[in-house]
């Protein structure tokens, strides 16, 4: 969690993602930076996000975000 | 049939009661004769396409359902006979049919809209090339193909997605893509949300009634006494580019910007309003969007329901598909942050292009399009300049004026990518934007240049208490909804402000008699 945090700030560093909950709702996070965020934590994460859960209800929270990220590396 | 025709309002006066009064388990089959009799008016081969785009989507869709139900009882079957590696290679096939079956899906109704909306073009410039004379005048976009195809398309890809399942029943498809209230100009509808509500059995009642009523009474009063009346003055001024240029291009550039909001929000207002009589809750399309501060919020806020298909559906995918991945990864030679912007960037001129032919199939959309992919860019380019700046000055952003500054700016610049929309090709645009720089007419607006639009001082007077009463309950509307605030009203002042806006409409509106009313512009798209 910790990681994504750091990358969350690094494209906003003045917003509170501990407690943000509706970042997309507010347009905190455009389309633009959820692309970058996308590479990014594809990274960091070695994880690939498919487009099919590049939704609003994904990027609404950084909780929401590490839920879907742990979710990758599950099995059916 | 035109939202602005007798027998539109026929139609909708017959529906209403008669929808409610068969049994409920009727209402379904009511709603799709009604959309015969709608379509059947655009013609027998609109009416044909429509059909055939519904039940093949509904075929694909079956078809991909069964390969997720599939997949689904062989991977519980070998749960724990098979390791992982097997489990993923087996995911990975499934995966592939479908999507091959999503492609074909694809490419063939896109494949159709393209021809409809390109076809004639691409056969005049073959025809040009070789001589040949083969007739693609035939070849015409039906009425609200651009707005079904992309829901019915949304519809099929979610499937694929494995959002929901496929549907059972065909003429829930075809009651979804066929829908007539949205069929002429949308909102572009998800088949998840408008289901839910279309599908469903609904008892009368009168917050609904009251509740579509206003709304299409709201709507008419947009259309009848704004759009339709400052359309005349447009397109006047867009007739004779050469005589009406500096100062008139910016008359029109507002005159339009007031017009196309007056005609497709009202249109709007009219297709939610006949859904709330029936007790079906269509998406909005529309957040007041001119009081947005930048061209991202814009975009957010206008035909919220395209904006969203394509980031939904073709941005996101684009930028994140296997491709544009490769090419990141290669990229990074040439630094981090042009690696990070390069599915950015070109996801998003992808996506506007199309957006700009979605609108129309000439050379201005392509470029207007473009415009907007590049504006958006720029602006996001230079959001950290914006953030020093309001960290510098941190009480600036919150003043009413540097809102008003920044809404008034966002109007502007919109209004001249508009401009794309009004002229015939992009070199007479430029030249009309050019000239709001270098002609100084502006006295020749009031002598006489207004006087020769079309309209007479009148026509100004009520536009101008038009816009005015718009931008009102636009106003209003920032502490919330008005129609459940109006519902709680006494009946005798509801009776009040509904007689007003009929009288008003009955007054002021352009129609009747050697009048006739004008299609909606989106309606061409």
């Amino acid at each position: 969690m910790e990681t994504l945090l750091e990358i969350l700030s690094e494209l906003h560093p003045d917003v509170d993602f501990t407690k943000e909950e509706r970042l997309v709702e507010r347009g905190i996070l455009g389309s633009f930076d959820i692309v970058m965020l996308v590479t990014r934590i594809e990274e960091a994460f070695d994880v690939v996000i498919p487009a099919r859960l590049i939704t609003p209800e994904t990027f609404r929270s950084a909780d929401a975000l590490y839920a879907v990220i742990e979710s990758l590396g599950e099995d059916d | 049939m035109l939202f602005t025709s007798w027998s539109f309002a026929l139609l909708v006066a017959a529906l209403v009661p008669v929808y409610y009064l068969v049994p409920k388990r009727l209402q379904k089959s009511v709603l799709l004769f009604a959309n015969a009799v709608f379509y059947a008016f655009a013609g027998w081969g609109a009416f044909l396409l429509l059909l055939f785009t519904a039940l093949s989507a509904y075929g694909f869709a079956r078809g991909i359902g069964r390969l997720w139900d599939g997949q689904k009882e062989t991977l519980t079957l070998h749960k724990t006979d098979w390791e992982k590696p097997e489990k993923k290679a087996y995911r990975e096939r499934m995966e592939h049919k479908r999507r091959t079956l999503l492609v074909l899906c694809l490419v063939l109704h896109f494949g159709i809209l393209f021809g409809m909306k390109y076809g004639a073009g691409i056969l005049g410039i073959v025809n040009g090339w070789f001589g040949t004379a083969w007739d693609g005048s035939k070849l015409l976009l039906t009425m609200g193909a651009s707005f079904y195809t992309f829901s019915i398309m949304g519809y099929v890809i979610d499937v694929e997605r494995g959002k929901y399942p496929a549907e059972r029943n065909p003429l829930n498809v075809l009651l979804f893509g066929s829908f007539f209230p949205i069929l002429v100009q949308g909102p572009i509808s998800r088949f998840d949300t408008l289901g839910e509500t279309l599908f469903a059995p609904h008892a009368f009642s009168r917050e609904n009634l009251e509740a579509g009523l206003f709304r299409i009474a709201w709507g008419y009063w947009k259309k009848l006494i704004v759009a339709d009346r400052l359309l005349v003055a447009v397109k006047q001024l867009i007739r004779y580019p050469e005589t009406y240029n500096g100062a008139f291009v910016l008359l029109g550039m507002l005159l339009y910007a007031a017009t196309l909001y007056a005609d497709f929000t009202g249109g709007i207002d009219i297709t939610i309003g006949v859904g709330r009589l029936l007790g079906i809750r269509i998406d909005e399309n529309f957040d007041r969007p001119y009081f947005s501060k930048n061209i991202a919020e814009y975009w957010r806020r206008w035909h919220m329901t395209l904006g969203a298909w394509f980031k939904e559906y073709l941005y996101y995918p684009v930028s994140v598909s296997k491709p544009l991945r490769r090419l990141t990864k290669a990229a990074r030679r040439l630094g981090d942050g042009f690696a990070r912007r390069l599915p950015v960037y070109l996801a998003t001129f992808a996506v506007w292009a199309v957006t700009g032919m979605w609108h129309g199939n000439s050379w201005n959309f392509l470029v207007w399009g473009l415009c907007n992919g590049a504006i958006l860019l720029l602006s996001e380019e230079c959001s950290p300049l914006y953030a020093r700046f309001h960290r510098r000055f941190p009480k600036l952003g919150k003043t009413w004026g540097y809102r008003a500054f920044t809404v008034i700016r966002t109007v502007l610049l919109l209004s001249s990518l508009r401009l794309f929309d009004c002229y015939a090709t992009v070199p007479e645009t430029l030249r009309a934007f050019g000239s709001m720089f270098t002609v100084w007419n502006l006295p020749l607006l009031w002598r006489g240049g207004i006087q020769s639009l079309g309209l007479h001082f009148a026509d100004y007077a009520v536009s101008f208490c038009g816009v005015a009463a718009m931008f009102t309950v636009s106003m209003v509307q920032r502490k919330g909804r008005l129609l459940p605030r109006l519902h709680r009203w006494p009946l005798w002042k509801k009776l009040l402000l509904f007689g007003a806006l009929v009288l008003t409409i009955a007054v002021f509106g352009r129609y009747g008699f050697g009048y006739d009313a004008g299609q909606f512009i989106y309606n061409r798209f």
